[in-house]
C-alpha cells in the first residue's frame, strides 16, 4: 500500500512536472513567437506609410520649385508644368465643403444629441441612414453627383457639382465627429443653463455648442482632410478635363489635385511622373498642416470636466 | 377686486407656462430636423440614381444574361453584358486585400488591446490611422511605381504579365484597411471584461493562452465585424484599383499577375471616356453602381449585426 502509494504520488508528481515545464518551456517560445509575430504585423503596417512617403520623396523631390505651385498644366513645357489650376479647383471644392457641412453637420448632430425624441421612428431612420451613408462606397457617391447635380439640377461639370458631391460624401463623417464632440459636454452644462430659465436654444447656444467648439472643429478640420485627397467621386462630375485656365464657381471646367495628380501619372513621358509624385508630396505636406492643427487643437483645447 | 384677483390667477397660472410660445425656439428646432433629413434625401437621392436608369437598361439587356454571360464588353462591336468578369475582378481584389490586411490588422489589434502598454497604444493608434488617411490616389501610385516592380524581382519565377497586377492591387488596398480592421477589432478585444482575462491567469494561463483562447473568442462578433467591414471598404475603393489593376480583358480571370477590371474601375473609366448620355453604355455605369451600392450595403449590414452583438453581451 505503502509502496504502491510512493509509486503514485511519484508517478504523479513526475507527470505533473514534466506537464508543467514542458507547457512552461515551449509556452515562452511560443509566447516570444507570437509577440514577435504581432510586432511584425504592426511594423509592416507602419512601414507602409513610411514607403509611400518615400516613394512619394524620392521621385518627385526634383521638381519641388515654385513652378509646381504657380504653374498650370502644360503638355509642351512638360518640365516646368504643375497644378496651380488644381489647386485652385481643390481650393474652391474645399470652400464649398466648409460652407454645407458647417451647417448640416452640427445642426444634424445638435438635433440628433439634444433635441430628437430616440422612441419616435423617424428619428431612428436618419441615425440609422447617417451610419448607412458613412459605409457607402465614394465612387457611388460620384454617380449620385453626376445624376442628381450634373443633369438633374443642371449644373454641368463645374466646381459646384464636386463641392457638392464631396460635401454629401464626408458629411456622415462630420456628423459622427461633431457628435462625440457633443457627447463629451457634460449634461450639467445645459441642465445648470436650464434651470437658470434660460430656454433650450438658448442653453445649446450660449453653452453646449461653445464648449463643444474644439471638438466641432476638429471633426470639421478632420472631414476637410478627408475631402482633399478624395479623387474618385470628381472622376464622375468631371473634373477630369485637362483645364489650363482657373475655374469660376459656377462655370467652366476644372480639376482637383488629386485627379490631376491621377491624370500625370498616366502620362508616358517621365516628365510627368515625376511632376506626380511632387503633387503627392505638395498634397501629403497639406494634408500633414492640417492634421497636426487638428491634434494641436484637441491637445490645446481639450478639457476634462 | 374681483378682476384684479381673477388677474392674479391668471398670472399665477402662466408663471407656471412658458412666458411666450417661443415660436423662434419652435421654429430653430424644425429648422434642425429639416437639416437632419437632407442625409435621408441623399441616400434617397443615390437609390433614384442608381435604379431609376435600370428598367431602361434591363428592357434591352435581359437579368439572365448579366448575372450569367461570362463576357462584359460595352463599347465594343457585339458588345456583351454579362457583369461576371468585373463582379470577379472586385472580388480577387477583395481576397487579396483581406490575405494582407487580416492578418496585419488582427496582429495589430492584438498587440495593441493585449501587449501594449496605454501609452504605446495611444501613440500606436493614430499613427496607424495615418495609412488610411494617406490618399488612395497617393497609395496607388506607390503601389504602381514601386511595390510591383519590388514584388517581381523578389519572386522573379511568379508569371508576371503586363505592367497591371490584381494581385499587387489587391495588396495595396489592403494595407489601406489594416487600420480599419485593427481599430474596430481593438475595441471589440478591449470590450472584453478584465474579469474573464484575470480568471484564467488565475488558473495560471500564459498571457499567449489568455488571448487565444479566452479575449480572442469572446471579441469574435465584433473581429468578424472588422473584417467584414474592411472587406465592404475594399468593394468600393476606386482609385488604387483603378491605378493598379488598370483594365483587364473582357473574359474571365482568375490570374492575379495581369490586370483585371474591378466594378469600381469600370465605373470610373466609363465616366471619364466620351460617351453619349442615354445610351445603353451609358448606362452600364448606373447597372454596375448599383450592384455596388447593393453589396456593400449588404455587407455593411452584416457588419452593424455582428457588431451589436458583442456590444450587447458585454455593455
Amino acid at each position: 500500500m505503502a509502496i504502491g502509494n510512493n509509486v503514485a504520488v511519484t508517478a504523479a508528481g513526475a507527470m505533473v512536472n514534466s506537464r508543467f515545464k514542458k507547457t512552461a518551456g515551449s509556452g515562452q517560445a511560443a509566447s516570444i513567437a507570437f509577440m514577435t509575430a504581432l510586432i511584425l504585423a504592426l511594423t509592416i503596417a507602419l512601414g507602409a506609410i513610411i514607403a509611400i512617403i518615400a516613394w512619394a520623396v524620392v521621385e518627385g523631390h526634383t521638381r519641388l520649385d515654385w513652378d509646381l505651385i504657380f504653374n498650370g498644366p502644360s503638355t509642351a513645357r512638360r518640365a516646368t508644368a504643375g497644378y496651380s489650376v488644381a489647386i485652385a479647383g481643390t481650393i474652391q471644392i474645399i470652400a464649398g465643403v466648409i460652407l454645407v457641412i458647417v451647417p448640416l453637420g452640427v445642426g444634424t448632430s445638435v438635433y440628433l444629441e439634444l433635441f430628437a425624441d430616440k422612441s419616435k421612428w423617424w428619428n431612428r431612420i436618419i441615425e440609422l441612414n447617417i451610419q448607412n451613408l458613412a459605409g457607402v462606397p465614394s465612387i457611388v457617391f460620384g454617380i449620385l453627383g453626376l445624376a442628381i447635380f450634373v443633369r438633374f439640377f443642371d449644373l454641368g461639370f463645374v466646381v459646384a457639382a464636386g463641392s457638392l458631391t464631396i460635401a454629401i460624401l464626408v458629411l456622415p463623417t462630420v456628423i459622427l465627429a461633431s457628435r462625440e464632440a457633443i457627447k463629451a459636454v457634460p449634461s450639467s452644462i445645459l441642465e445648470g443653463s436650464l434651470a437658470l430659465g434660460v430656454t433650450p436654444w438658448q442653453a445649446v447656444w450660449k453653452q453646449v455648442l461653445p464648449a463643444a467648439g474644439p471638438g466641432l472643429l476638429t471633426g470639421v478640420i478632420l472631414a476637410v482632410a478627408r475631402a482633399i485627397g478624395e479623387a474618385a467621386p470628381l472622376l464622375l462630375v468631371g473634373a477630369v478635363t485637362f483645364v489650363t485656365t482657373y475655374p469660376e464657381f459656377f462655370e467652366g471646367g476644372y480639376s482637383a489635385l488629386p485627379v490631376l495628380i491621377y491624370n500625370y501619372a498616366g502620362r508616358a513621358q517621365m516628365e510627368f511622373q515625376v511632376l506626380a509624385a511632387a503633387g503627392v508630396i505638395l498634397m501629403l505636406a497639406v494634408l500633414f498642416v492640417i492634421n497636426s492643427f487638428a491634434v494641436w487643437l484637441r491637445a490645446r483645447y481639450e478639457r476634462s470636466w | 377686486m374681483s378682476s384684479s384677483s381673477g388677474l392674479s390667477v391668471r398670472n399665477s397660472t402662466r408663471s407656471l407656462r412658458a412666458d411666450s410660445p417661443r415660436i423662434g425656439e419652435k421654429l430653430i428646432i424644425t429648422a434642425l430636423f429639416m437639416g437632419s433629413t437632407i442625409s435621408v434625401f441623399a441616400t434617397i437621392a443615390i437609390v433614384i440614381s442608381l435604379f431609376a436608369p435600370l428598367p431602361g437598361f434591363f428592357s434591352q439587356i435581359s437579368i439572365v444574361e448579366f448575372f450569367t454571360a461570362t463576357e462584359w464588353s460595352p463599347g465594343f462591336q457585339n458588345a456583351k453584358y454579362g457583369v461576371l468578369p468585373i463582379v470577379v475582378g472586385t472580388l480577387m481584389i477583395v481576397a487579396f486585400a483581406l490575405a494582407v490586411a487580416v492578418p496585419l490588422g488582427l496582429g495589430s489589434a492584438i498587440y495593441m488591446s493585449e501587449y501594449a502598454p496605454v501609452k504605446v497604444r495611444k501613440t500606436l493608434k493614430p499613427i496607424l490611422e495615418v495609412l488610411e488617411g494617406l490618399p488612395t490616389v497617393a497609395t496607388g501610385l506607390f503601389a504602381f511605381f514601386w511595390l510591383r516592380p519590388f514584388l517581381e524581382i523578389l519572386f522573379p519565377w511568379l508569371p508576371w504579365k503586363g505592367v497591371f497586377s490584381t494581385g499587387v492591387a489587391g495588396i495595396a488596398v489592403g494595407l489601406i484597411i489594416v487600420p480599419l480592421i485593427a481599430s474596430v477589432a481593438d475595441d471589440a478585444m478591449r470590450s472584453v471584461p478584465r474579469a474573464l482575462r484575470e480568471g484564467a491567469y488565475a488558473l495560471g494561463a500564459s498571457k499567449l493562452r489568455v488571448t487565444l483562447t479566452i479575449v480572442f473568442p469572446a471579441a469574435i462578433s465584433g473581429i468578424i465585424a472588422a473584417i467584414v467591414l474592411g472587406a465592404s471598404r475594399a468593394v468600393g475603393e476606386t482609385m488604387i484599383v483603378l491605378l493598379v489593376a488598370g483594365a483587364g480583358s473582357p473574359f474571365l480571370s482568375f490570374n492575379p499577375f495581369e490586370g483585371i477590371k474591378a466594378m469600381t474601375a469600370f465605373i470610373a473609366g466609363k465616366a471619364t471616356g466620351e460617351i453619349a448620355v442615354g445610351t445603353i453604355e451609358f448606362d452600364t455605369i448606373f447597372a454596375v453602381g448599383a450592384l455596388l451600392f447593393l453589396m456593400t450595403l449588404l455587407t455593411n449590414a452584416i457588419a452593424i449585426r455582428f457588431v451589436e452583438r458583442y456590444r450587447e453581451v458585454y455593455d
